[in-house]
Order: structure tokens, then C-alpha cells, then sequence
């Protein structure tokens, strides 16, 4: 709680070591929130926070080591790095002495333990700032008393007095204990003043990373979990019947066990080999999936009858435009995967999980077990982009490891992953704007999308505030969609809506979730714009912002990229900018779209159209570690590449033709811009905004933007070579492809 | 069951799989070598990239009834023993470039950047541009600009 100028309480918790705490948001703060202040996702789940809010702790260990299990999940992002720096810089430690893990479910956290919507540093960074530095005072205090002076400093996890005396974390951690929880009031450290935050660090986990010792689900030795597969439908969500041949399949080598779950039959085996096998033997009598013989086309058609309509005319001059965005796979390079153990009256499970409260919460019921008695572990991932908000894998695994009575290691095979795993849904962006004398004077925007699942935990949040907040009853996904889109432009009178349909899709947050189509169709209508008044793109937006720090990285790519340089016929620039959790960005791409570079022949992949290059400016208020904001960007621009040139789902016959990475081309080495720089503006604030999903919208707009200068044709319908199948379609039955022998070629 | 004995990371093993298993559940499930990933389980992701006698190979698509015995079969755990050290160049330049994120494709990539790097040498001649594009291994973190740099920066020290 903030009690003064950076003066916070935090306490110390009665326990053998030093244990320091703070609340994760602190419990009354939502009073002194200004409903009307209340502008994007980031403040909205923060609000939600405030009343169940509970503590974080900062551990002090005897060995000197420091401590934190953080209620969010790493999946790539690199939070446990700068979870470290925060706690480093207020603790006065060395980074290395910092151990940061993944807490468990907590269920008391409510709402406060959801990895989501770009907001783990936004929420937490005063937190484990106030916590560290009640450990740095407690650790003083116990020195003070040690060495009969307060004139003592606390530097790289070492205190000394004036005489030269010294102390280590470890001979202090024993003696700064309380026997008692205590309030404790502390001042955080100045920005002036940082050592730390600020200052580009490595990734704590980069040593485990790169020496294969990281430990993901699949990785964990949990005795007795043995692999399990599922063999699926040939239809997205298709119902299981009865299997003919389960006998035959039991008695294949290596199975240990078949069983039908509600999702498909598993097959739990001495190695995932014969899982494969075993999934690719079964015979199953399949009903129909809740697709049942759409294809893209139909669903296309339900976006356009479901389209709310647009205002009357203005009777100024106008553009417009629809745009249509093709389904979508989010999946990680690590599958869905999970491990669980069942037993009677209680249940364990390993997995990476963004929302593990509403995962624990979901697996009790279906065990019919206490929540109490239901323990979820959260587990590094192997990333996520929005996949793992779900928790589809640890629910299968526990559903099978309680039919056969065994714990189960499930993995989803690749090709489970692509066809039945969640998806960016299918979506239209409409929009008209109106123009007199070069001014925007009104911008409507009708954004038809198919569902997009929220049931993950993010909806819960919006439960506890969306009464507060002034879009009235409108559901959790128009809340969703209002609060993450902001528009940086002076565009007179904006509308701005969504309108969603059709279910029967197993649907998910994509990284920058709205945002990469909103933004893209948007900064497309601004190039059309400048092209009709016969003006400069990057000119255009700059008089249209009324934003200064939007401006301001606009102005950073337009110089460092050489905006407006000349090109060859075939290439071209495009420039756009987004601004979504008190972040802004701009991008500046060069495209090549000449016969050379599109003809160019990779085995089973997509090459097309180029980037060749990337600027990249980003202002995320205040930076906490700039080498890990770059490396997000960099992820963020590889995304953008492959929703606006490769990367989509087809709909056919009620399935996905996509099965594996042969199928689906997200951006690879010969799609990579060979020159990208990213760019860290100065701070701009004294609290970090979002930052790991910003620049997919800013990336996709500007090589939507670019590609559209080099075609001399504004592209309406993505990704570009959505109109191509390009790899032969795999067969749905069996549901897995076989194991190949080739291992010894194309490496 | 049929037994197969071959070398991984410098010492003898010997399994009782059958022969049709393929050598990535073989080091995983069976020898507890985790190093190499599943992401795919074609031979298309290149997640599980280790090498077979110096060479960059994918275990998911080799039957372990195909590895002889006096194969020497390497993963990453194993690749810093190549080199006698505790970690090879390629590993350095990946922890200098910090190019992990979630660090899921990251044996696979510094495996097969390793055998980019001694092919390269072998023929003679600097790594291009086209011989980096040419590397398959997906990162769906999209770190691909960082693994260029990283290549290159442990081909120089290799």
C-alpha cells in the first residue's frame, strides 16, 4: 500500500528465515480507482485484483540466496529475468543470486494469478519492489543490532559499516527472521537512482536453455507417468463412439493401457513411439464434430450476416473497405502437454499453465475432488501465445490418468495440436472513414469476428468489473475488445464495435489477441487515405496523432529507417504504429515482392514476398530490462511477418487441412528480415506498460502497409497466400501421421 | 525383445525397444536424455537436432533398429564433451546473443548450427546469408535474427 512518495507498507512473516511480503495489489486500493480513469485491459485486470488480492514473498536463504515464486507463468516472455532485476535492484543483490519459480496454484490469489493481456510487470512491478526492500531493511536492521551501528550499506548483497566490517545475506538471513508478522512501512528506490532496472540483462534461464537441462512438462520424472496419446476425430470436436479393435490394440507392444475418454480414446504406453502406433492402429466409430461440413467459405458467410451495421453516410468524402483474416493456429512449439496423477482422493499436475487457479478449480470438478485436494504445479512452457491460457491437455491428462488408474506423461501429437488446438478465430474488419481537407473527420470500424473463447479466467475478471465499467452489460469480449483498442489518431467521431458468432470452434486469445487485424485493417485505410489525397503515409499519420509519444516513434522509424528512400520497382516501405497497454510502437518494413525473391524454392515451406528489413521503435512507459523488450519485439515482428504473407488455418469439411509445421508456415529462417533493429525509446513514465504482445499488430500493419506499396494494391484478405494450398492435405484417419524413417536426411 | 547397443555422448548403451521405435523415444522415454524435443515427431520441426557421427540428424525419424553399434550418436547434453569443455562455442555465442526465450527449440538449433558451422568449414569457405536461411529449425518465439547472429558469432570461435 502506497503511503506517502514511494513510502509503501510490506510486512515480515513469523518464519525461521527472513521471509518479506507485500500485497500483490493492496486490498482497498480499488476505492481510490477513479472509475472513469479506468481506460484499458491492463487497469481493468489490476481493479480486479484489488479485492482478493493476497501476498508475494521475497525469501532470504541462509546460503544467501534470494527467493520469489511468482504467481505467473514463464513461457518464453522472459518475466522470471526481470521478476529478478526487481527484486535485485530494491534488495541490492547480484542478479545471479536470485531465484525466481513458478508458484503453484494459489487459489486465495482469485483473480491474481492469470498470465494474460501483457500484464504480468504492470502488475507486479511495485509489489516485488516493495517486498525486496522490506527484506533490504529487515537485513539492515539485523546488521544494525550485529555490529552496534546504522551507519551500514547494503551493496551487490554484502553490508558494511564505515570500519570495513562485513556481513553476507547468509549470516544476516537467520537473525533478520521474525517470530511475529509485521507492518512494515519502507521507501522504494528513485528511478534516478537504478542499477538495475533499466539495464539490459541476460535471461537468468538462458545457461539451462541452451545446455538442454530447462525442464518442461514432458521432461519431468514423475514415477510411474508413463507417455499417453489420444487418437482423435477426423472432425474438429468430432463425438467418440465405440472402437473396434481395442483388444488388438492393448496386446501391441509396449501399450499398457486403452481407454476411452471423452475427447478420444488414450493409449498410455512404455514410449510415445508406440503411442503413435498404437493411436494410428485404432478403429473408431467417430460421430460428427461441431464444424460439422463448414469450410471456410461458410464461415466467411456467417461473418457477413452477423456484421452490425455502419452509421448513416456522412456526406463528406469517404473510404471503404472490408478486410477478412483467415483462421489462425497459436500453437507453442511444445504442445499441449501435461502430467498428472490420480489418485483416490487427491490429484497432482505438472503443466504450463497461464490460468492454473481456473485449471485447478476445473479438474476438481471433474474428478469430483476438492479443490483442497487437487495440487497443479506450474511448469516452464515452451511458449504460448495465448494457447496456454487453456489448460485442455491437464484436463485430458487427468481424466485418463483417473480411468486407468496410473499416472499418464500426455502429449498432444503434432498434428492434434494444429487440428484440434486452439485458434485465432476467423474474423472481418470493416471500416469507413470520412474525410474534408485532409482531416479525418469520422472513423467507423465493425469488427466481425467468430468467438473468441474467454473461459480461460480472463472472462472472470471482466465478471467482477464489467459492472463498474461504462460499456453497461455488454458481454466479456465487447468489454475485451473496448478496453484493447485505443486509437492514437485524431479521428474525429470514432465507432468502434465488435460483433461475435458462431461457436463450435476451439477458439483462444492469440498473442495481441484483436489488435493484429483491428490495427492492421486501420493503418491500411490510412495508407488508402494518403494515397487518395495524393499524400505521405508517414506525413498523414504524423499530422493525424494526437499522441506525442506515438509521434515520437513514428519519427524514430521514419529517420533511422530512411523513410521515403528510393527503391527498386517491386519493393517498397510501409510504416504503421499501434498503442494498446500504455505502450506505443512503430514499425518501418521494406517489402520485396520482385519475381526473383517470390519464386523462391524451399522444401515444404512458403517463401513469397520478403522482408528485408525492420525499424522498430517502442516506448513502454518505463523499460525494466531492454535486451529481454527487444527480444519480445523481435518475436513480436517474426509474428506480424507470418499473419500478413504465410501463416493461416484452412477450414474445409468441417476440419483444418493444416496438420503439422510442413502445413503451417509460420515465419522461418527464409522468411527472416536479414536487417531489423529494434529500438528502446527513453522512458516516459515511472511504471512499465505492456509489452509482450505489442508489436504482432504493429508488424503485421506494417508489412500489410508495405506490401500494399509494392503491389500497388491494398491488400483486403490475409494471410496474402491464404488462396493457396501449397503442401499435400495428411489423411484424419488415421489422425496422426506415421513416424517417418528419413532422420538421416534434411537436417 | 530385440536389444540395441550404440554409444550416446561418449558412452556405450544398451536398450530392449523394439526395432521400429525411433531413436528419439528411445534417448527420451527410455534413456531419459531430454535434451532433444518433440515438436513435431516428421522430421519437419528439427526440435530434436542431434548429431549421428558428427552429423546433424533427426531422431524422431530413425528407428533405433537403424543405429549400428559402433555409432556414436550426440545430443546436447553430450556436445560440450565434444569439445572437451564445459560448454561448446556455439552454446557461448547463444548465451552471449541471449537469443533463448522459452528455450524449447534450442538444443535442436545449436545442434544443427554446430553441423552448419563444420560443413561450412569443411567445404572451405565462410557461412552466407543463403546458408542461414537454409537452417529448417523452427522458433515459434521468432528469435530467428539472434540465431544468425549466434552462428556466426560461434563459427568464428569454433
Amino acid at each position: 500500500m502506497e503511503i506517502g512518495r514511494r513510502r509503501f507498507l510490506g510486512y515480515v512473516l513469523a518464519a525461521p528465515t527472513l521471509v518479506a511480503a507485500a500485497e500483490l495489489f493492496p486490498a482497498g486500493a480499488a476505492e481510490a480507482f477513479d472509475i472513469t480513469e479506468i481506460v484499458d485491459l491492463n487497469d481493468a485486470m489490476t481493479l480486479a485484483a484489488a479485492p482478493t488480492a493476497n501476498l508475494i514473498s521475497v525469501v532470504v536463504n541462509a546460503d544467501g540466496s534470494v527467493s520469489f515464486a511468482l504467481p505467473r507463468a514463464e513461457v518464453g516472455q522472459g518475466i522470471t529475468t526481470s521478476t529478478a532485476m526487481l527484486i535485485a535492484e530494491e534488495l541490492s543483490v547480484p542478479l545471479d543470486r536470485v531465484r525466481v519459480t513458478l508458484a503453484d496454484a494459489r487459489p486465495e490469489l482469485v483473480f491474481n494469478q492469470l498470465t494474460g493481456g501483457s500484464n504480468t510487470t504492470f502488475s507486479t512491478y511495485l509489489p516485488i519492489r516493495v517486498a525486496a526492500a522490506v527484506a533490504k531493511k529487515r537485513l539492515l536492521d539485523a546488521a544494525a543490532a550485529r555490529l552496534g551501528t546504522t551507519a551500514l550499506t547494503l551493496t551487490d548483497g554484502v553490508v558494511s559499516d564505515r570500519a570495513g566490517r562485513k556481513l553476507s545475506l547468509g549470516d544476516l538471513a537467520v537473525k533478520a527472521a521474525s517470530g511475529v508478522d509485521e507492518r512494515v512501512a519502507v521507501q522504494l528506490t528513485a528511478p534516478k537512482n537504478f542499477t538495475v532496472i533499466g539495464t539490459p540483462r541476460k535471461r537468468i534461464d538462458a545457461l539451462a536453455a541452451v545446455t538442454g537441462r530447462k525442464t518442461f512438462a514432458m521432461d519431468l520424472d514423475v514415477p510411474g507417468a508413463k507417455p499417453t496419446m489420444v487418437c482423435r476425430p477426423p472432425t474438429l470436436n468430432g463425438t467418440v463412439g465405440s472402437v473396434a479393435n481395442l483388444a488388438e490394440v492393448r496386446a501391441m507392444p509396449g501399450i499398457t493401457d486403452v481407454v476411452t475418454i471423452s475427447t478420444g480414446v488414450a493409449v498410455r504406453a512404455e514410449t510415445f513411439g508406440q503411442c503413435i502406433d498404437g493411436v494410428r492402429a485404432l478403429r473408431v466409430d467417430w460421430g460428427p464434430g461441431t464444424a460439422e461440413g463448414k469450410s471456410d467459405a461458410d464461415v466467411l458467410a456467417e461473418l457477413r450476416r452477423a456484421e452490425l451495421p455502419l452509421g448513416p453516410k456522412p456526406l463528406t468524402p469517404t473510404l471503404e473497405s472490408t478486410f477478412t483474416f483467415y483462421f489462425r493456429g497459436n500453437s507453442a512449439l511444445e504442445p499441449n502437454c501435461a502430467v498428472a496423477d490420480v489418485r483416490a482422493g487427491r490429484a497432482e499436475i505438472w503443466a504450463g499453465l497461464k490460468s492454473p487457479i481456473v485449471a485447478q478449480q476445473t479438474i476438481a470438478a471433474k474428478l469430483g475432488l476438492p479443490v483442497s485436494a487437487v495440487t497443479v504445479h506450474v511448469v516452464e512452457s515452451g511458449g504460448s501465445f495465448g494457447r496456454k491460457l487453456f489448460f485442455d491437455a491437464a484436463l485430458e491428462a487427468a481424466e485418463v490418468s483417473k480411468a486407468v488408474g496410473k499416472p499418464v506423461k500426455l502429449l498432444w501429437h503434432r498434428a492434434d495440436d494444429a487440428r484440434q488446438g486452439r485458434t485465432h478465430p476467423m474474423a472481418t474488419s470493416r471500416v469507413r472513414l470520412s474525410h474534408v481537407g485532409g482531416k479525418v473527420v469520422s472513423f467507423e470500424q465493425r469488427h466481425t469476428s467468430v468467438s473468441t473463447d474467454l473461459s480461460h479466467g480472463l472472462g472472470e475478471i471482466f465478471t467482477a468489473v464489467v459492472a463498474k465499467l461504462p460499456v453497461g452489460d455488454a458481454g466479456f469480449s465487447q468489454t475485451f475488445f473496448q478496453l484493447s483498442q485505443s486509437t492514437p489518431y485524431k479521428f474525429g467521431a470514432v465507432s468502434r464495435l465488435l460483433a461475435e458468432t458462431g461457436t463450435g470452434f476451439n477458439t483462444g486469445s492469440m498473442r495481441n489477441v484483436y489488435s493484429p487485424d483491428v490495427t492492421c485493417a486501420r493503418e491500411l485505410m490510412i495508407d488508402q487515405l494518403a494515397s487518395t489525397l495524393g499524400q505521405d503515409p508517414y506525413e498523414l499519420r504524423r499530422g493525424l496523432l494526437h499522441d506525442s509519444r506515438a509521434r515520437a516513434a513514428l519519427d524514430k522509424v521514419a529517420d533511422v529507417g530512411d523513410w521515403g528512400r528510393s527503391m527498386p520497382e517491386g519493393t517498397a516501405q510501409g510504416i504503421a504504429l499501434h498503442t494498446e497497454y500504455k505502450s506505443v510502437s512503430a514499425a518501418l518494413v521494406e517489402i520485396d515482392n520482385r519475381p526473383g525473391t517470390v519464386g523462391r524454392k524451399v522444401r515444404e515451406g512458403v517463401t513469397g514476398p520478403r522482408v528485408t528489413k525492420v525499424v522498430f521503435a517502442v516506448d513502454v512507459g518505463l523499460t525494466v530490462n531492454p535486451r529481454g523488450l527487444e527480444a519480445q519485439m523481435m518475436g513480436c515482428i517474426s509474428d506480424g511477418i507470418a499473419l500478413a504473407l504465410t501463416s493461416s488455418l484452412h477450414l474445409r469439411d468441417g476440419y483444418f487441412l493444416e496438420a503439422s509445421w510442413d502445413n503451417y508456415f509460420y515465419t522461418r529462417q527464409w522468411n527472416t528480415p536479414l536487417d531489423l533493429r529494434v529500438i528502446v525509446l527513453p522512458n516516459s513514465s515511472d511504471h512499465p506498460g505492456g509489452a509482450g504482445e505489442l508489436g504482432v499488430a504493429t508488424a503485421f500493419a506494417a508489412v500489410a502497409c508495405a506490401y500494399g506499396r509494392a503491389t500497388g494494391r491494398m491488400p483486403t484478405s490475409f494471410p496474402i497466400n491464404h488462396g493457396t494450398v501449397s503442401f499435400p492435405v495428411k489423411p484424419t484417419i488415421p489422425p496422426v501421421p506415421p513416424s517417418p524413417t528419413d532422420g538421416l536426411s534434411y537436417a | 525383445m530385440p536389444e540395441h547397443t550404440f554409444r550416446v555422448n561418449g558412452e556405450q548403451v544398451t536398450v530392449d525397444v523394439p526395432d521400429d521405435v525411433r531413436l528419439l523415444w528411445v534417448l527420451r522415454d527410455v534413456l531419459g536424455i531430454t535434451g532433444p524435443k518433440y515438436g513435431c515427431g516428421i522430421n519437419v520441426c528439427k526440435a530434436c537436432t542431434s548429431h549421428l557421427n558428427g552429423k546433424a540428424v533427426n531422431p524422431c525419424a530413425i528407428p533405433v533398429g537403424n543405429v549400428k553399434p559402433t555409432d556414436e550418436v550426440t545430443t546436447i547434453e553430450g556436445l560440450p564433451a565434444t569439445v572437451g569443455k564445459d560448454l561448446h562455442p556455439m552454446q557461448e555465442a547463444w548465451l552471449d546473443v541471449d537469443v533463448a526465450q522459452c528455450g524449447y527449440c534450442q538444443p535442436g538449433q545449436i545442434m544443427a548450427a554446430v553441423a552448419l558451422v563444420e560443413r561450412v568449414k569443411a567445404e572451405g569457405r565462410e557461412i552466407t546469408d543463403a546458408d542461414l536461411d537454409g537452417l529448417r529449425n523452427i522458433c515459434r518465439c521468432g528469435t530467428y535474427v539472434r540465431i544468425r547472429e549466434a552462428v556466426r558469432a560461434g563459427a568464428a570461435k569454433m
